[in-house]
This record gives C-alpha cells, sequence and structure tokens, in this order.
C-alpha cells in the first residue's frame, strides 16, 4: 500500500515536473525567432475571433444577472444608483477576467489539447518533424502567443457585453437612460484598475495553451488518448487558472496599491 | 584523404530499451547509397523503431546511428534539421497534415526549406502529384482521400525535396493488393530512375521481394538474416525460411 503511494506521488511529481519543463520552453522560445506569422493569425482566429461570440453572448447574460442580484441588495438600502458603478467595478475587477478566463479553458483548452493529441496519434507531429519543422514551435509557441494577444482583448470584450446586458437589465427596472447608465458605470473605472486585471488574463491564456499543449502532446495511441487528452486540458487549465488568479489578485493589490 | 562514398544509413551496435525489453539490441548493419532495403520481421521486433531511430524521431540508449557523414544520434536541433532535409518519410499511415489541403501538404516542405516562389511551389507540387497519378486532387483535403490515395500524397511529400534516402514505413499496410501493387511500383520508379535510397519496413514479402534488393530480417532486435530474396529463401533458419514462404499482406 505504502508503496503504491509512493509510486503516484513520485509519477505526479514527475508530471508536474514535466509541466513545468514545457512551460519554461514555451517561455523562452516565444522572444525567440524564426517567427511563425502564419501560424499566429491562424491561431488568432481559430481560437480568439471564433471565441467571440461566445464571450459576448455569456458577458451579456452575466452582466444581467449580476444587475438583478446588485439591485435586490441595493434596494434595501437605497442605493440603487450604485447598481452601474458597482456591476463595472465587479465585472471589471474580476467576474469578467475569470468568468473569460473560465469559458475559454472550455472552449480553447478542449480545442488545444484534442487536435494536438490526434496529431500525435496519427503521426502528424512525427511528420512535422521528418521535414524538419521543430513541432514545439509550430505547434505550441505559435498557440501560446495568440492566447496571449487573445485573451485581454476577449475579456474586454466580455467586460464590454457584461455592462451592456446590465444597462438592459437596469433600463427595464428602472427606465435608466443608456448615457446616465454608461457615465454611473465608468465613473470609478480608471486604468489602475482596468489594465492590472484585464493584463493578469494573459497569464490565463498561457496556462489554457500550455497544459493544453502538454497534455496534447503526451497523449497514449488511439481515439480513447484524445478524448482523455480533450477532458484534462479543460480539467487541469481551469484549477491552475483559478489557484493562479488567488496568486495574481494578490500580485495586483502589491504592486496598484489603489485597487485595493 | 579518401573519397569513398559514405553508405547512406550506418548503425553503430544500437539498442533501444522500451518499457523494460531490448527492441533493438546492439544492432548493427549499413545501407549503402542507392541500395533498396527491405526490413523484414515479425510485429514488435523493432523495425519501425529502426526507422524512427534513423530520423532522430527517437534515441537510442545506446551505440550511434549515422545518415551519409553525420550523427544522428548527437546532433543538435540545427543538425537534424538539416539531416532530415536529406530523409523522406513515408508513413504508415501517410500522417497528412489535415487541416490543409493536398497541394499544400506536398508544398509544406518546399515552403519550409526552399527559396522558391509561389509559382515555382505550385510546379513542383502539381509535378509531385503528376509522379503519383494525383494531379487532379490537388485541392482535396485529406478526409476525402482514400487509405491508397493517401500513402500517395504521403509519397509525394516525403519526395517534395528530392531527398536522396526515403524511409517507407509498412507501405502495403492496410491496402488492397491492387492498391498496394501500385505503391510498390512507385518505389521502384524512385530506386530505378532517380538513385534513391529505400529502407522499406514490411511484413508483406512479395512486396519486399518486389521492391528491395536486399532484405533483412529483424528477429528480437537483431539482424536474423540478410541478403538478397534468393539467400533468405536458402536460409537455413527455419524462422526465415518460413517467414519468406509466407504471404503476409502486412
Amino acid at each position: 500500500m505504502a508503496g503504491k503511494v509512493r509510486s503516484a506521488v513520485s509519477s505526479w511529481l514527475s508530471q508536474v515536473g514535466d509541466l513545468a519543463g514545457f512551460a519554461a520552453r514555451a517561455v523562452r522560445d516565444i522572444p525567440r525567432p524564426p517567427y511563425e506569422f502564419g501560424e499566429i493569425l491562424r491561431h488568432l482566429y481559430e481560437l480568439g475571433a471564433r471565441s467571440a461570440p461566445l464571450v459576448a453572448v455569456s458577458g451579456l447574460a452575466v452582466g444581467v444577472v449580476l444587475s438583478m442580484h446588485t439591485r435586490a441588495t441595493l434596494e434595501r438600502f437605497g442605493a440603487e444608483s450604485m447598481i452601474p458603478a458597482g456591476l463595472a467595478m465587479a465585472l471589471i475587477r474580476e467576474t469578467g477576467p475569470l468568468t473569460a478566463g473560465l469559458l475559454l479553458a472550455g472552449r480553447i483548452g478542449a480545442g488545444i489539447g484534442a487536435e494536438l493529441a490526434a496529431m500525435r496519434v496519427t503521426e502528424q507531429i512525427d511528420a512535422l518533424e521528418a521535414i524538419g519543422v521543430d513541432s514545439f514551435r509550430f505547434l505550441v509557441v505559435t498557440r501560446v502567443i495568440a492566447c496571449l494577444i487573445a485573451f485581454p482583448l476577449l475579456t474586454t470584450i466580455l467586460n464590454f457585453a457584461g455592462i451592456f446586458g446590465g444597462f438592459l437589465a437596469e433600463t427595464l427596472a428602472s427606465g435608466m437612460s443608456f448615457q446616465l447608465y454608461m457615465q454611473r458605470a465608468f465613473a470609478m473605472i480608471d486604468f489602475p484598475t482596468f489594465l492590472p486585471s484585464t493584463l493578469k488574463t494573459m497569464a490565463f491564456g498561457f496556462i489554457i495553451a500550455t497544459a493544453s499543449s502538454f497534455l496534447g502532446f503526451r497523449a497514449d495511441q488511439g481515439t480513447e488518448g484524445v478524448g482523455r487528452a480533450s477532458t484534462q486540458s479543460v480539467v487541469l487549465s481551469s484549477v491552475l487558472l483559478i489557484v493562479v488568479n488567488v496568486l495574481l489578485v494578490q500580485l495586483i493589490f502589491v504592486l496598484f496599491p489603489t485597487v485595493r | 584523404m579518401s573519397t569513398e562514398t559514405p553508405p547512406a544509413v550506418r548503425f553503430d551496435h544500437v539498442t533501444t530499451v522500451l518499457g523494460g525489453r531490448a527492441v533493438l539490441d546492439d544492432l548493427s548493419f549499413e545501407v549503402a547509397a542507392g541500395e533498396s532495403l527491405c526490413i523484414l520481421g515479425r510485429s514488435g521486433t523493432g523495425k519501425s523503431v529502426t526507422l524512427k531511430t534513423i530520423m532522430g524521431l527517437m534515441s537510442p540508449d545506446a551505440g550511434r546511428v549515422f545518415v551519409e557523414d553525420d550523427e544522428v544520434t548527437d546532433a543538435d536541433r540545427d543538425t537534424l534539421s538539416d539531416i532530415r532535409q536529406r530523409l523522406g518519410f513515408l508513413f504508415q499511415n501517410a500522417a497528412l497534415f489535415d487541416s490543409i489541403s493536398v497541394g499544400e501538404n506536398v508544398a509544406f516542405p518546399l515552403r519550409r526549406h526552399t527559396d522558391c516562389d509561389s509559382r515555382e511551389i505550385a510546379e513542383i507540387v502539381e509535378a509531385k502529384l503528376a509522379q503519383v497519378g494525383l494531379e487532379a486532387d490537388i485541392d482535396k483535403m485529406p478526409a476525402e482521400l482514400s487509405g491508397g490515395m493517401r500513402k500517395r500524397v504521403g509519397l509525394a511529400r516525403a519526395m517534395a525535396l528530392d531527398p536522396p534516402i526515403l524511409l517507407v514505413d509498412e507501405p502495403s499496410a492496410g491496402l488492397d493488393p491492387i492498391t498496394a501493387d501500385e505503391i510498390d511500383d512507385l518505389l521502384c520508379v524512385l530506386r530505378d530512375e532517380h538513385d534513391t535510397t529505400l529502407i522499406v519496413v514490411t511484413h508483406n514479402i512479395p512486396s519486399a521481394r518486389k521492391v528491395g534488393r536486399r532484405l533483412m530480417m529483424l528477429h528480437e532486435g537483431r539482424v536474423l538474416a540478410d541478403g538478397s530474396a534468393e539467400d533468405l529463401d536458402r536460409s537455413d533458419d527455419p524462422m526465415v525460411r518460413a517467414f519468406m514462404r509466407s504471404e503476409g499482406s502486412g
């Protein structure tokens, strides 16, 4: 029994070490030429642009729900006029980045994990190497760069869609005008509020792209391996994202004390 | 200074252990430039591992592997990339990139490793696909192709850079006898008209007799027999004789 536990822990630690090495190689290779601009653009479209409708619709729904909850709470204190500012602050500081991160862990994480696993089991990754192409740079680094660029943009889309959703709910409830709502919503939003929380999603993008690529690259033979890589990509990306988010929030508080 | 042509491929006491078992066990052999070698053997005897080791896709636990004068086993990434441009590899299931068209698959190595402009690449791609009889399918996606067509596209891609050495993994696997014969004919054309060094892994004895001027049988990671088809037919080893009498279709 003790032997089995030791073996399981040893195997788990070995995998963590491999993942850390994989991520370190991605960090090292990102700034190194040659840059695969064509592949980066393709991934920006596939992973970024094609995720925009998902985050926009989700953001809209999150905004409506947040507005309804905020109204129910603030109404008791006669502070309904704070609804737009409270909602915008909540979305931009935390709800937007985290919701976008988890949504994209599902869509992009599963996609990258399954695609690379399928390429592994059908020997397409070996074929790339056989042609003299560095498969890591071509497949992993390009996806990581695309995610680093796409995540802050997608988060911004989700934030604005959420604020607009909040307006729809508020205007239905109180008849507030669009101009007044936006004026109040952005009254307390400044760059130290917007920038760190939005840019931290670059870390989410890095985590999702590297964790999913790692699992795709290590996929076992067969279709079962593809399915497993896809599922594990979503689970690992989501867990890592939530844990790293705690550290990033603390870091933002230290670096930008006014945000606190 | 020696002017002797180096062997196309040389294995020097190569051992590869997978899952605690020596898949290649102190294996040594050479393949001369222009030679056509078929590697035979039962499943799990290290045939595909041999090809992947030549390509540098797998690293042996001991021993050295050379392609012409360059050592694969200790090559850095740039040297390995240079070596790989002298090798074509036809994978068992062709391993076509399924997100791009047939034409783009064949163009891929040309775009990576030549300075050809788009027009020149298009001409080469058309010529390579014409060689394998698929010029009309240039815009199709790999998913639209049959197994035999995929193999032929894989062959066109492997030969896109006109490499002097072609590695072929199970050319007849999963194909009907007529289509398998067509692939063998294409390999014979490369052997006879382009002097390409062929190293072909196969279970298919009729195919090996047709394509290989030299046959090498592996057993438990070692060379059990090596020579012409006639030499192996006359072998004293009952396993070699049994294998050569079989008509296995891979």
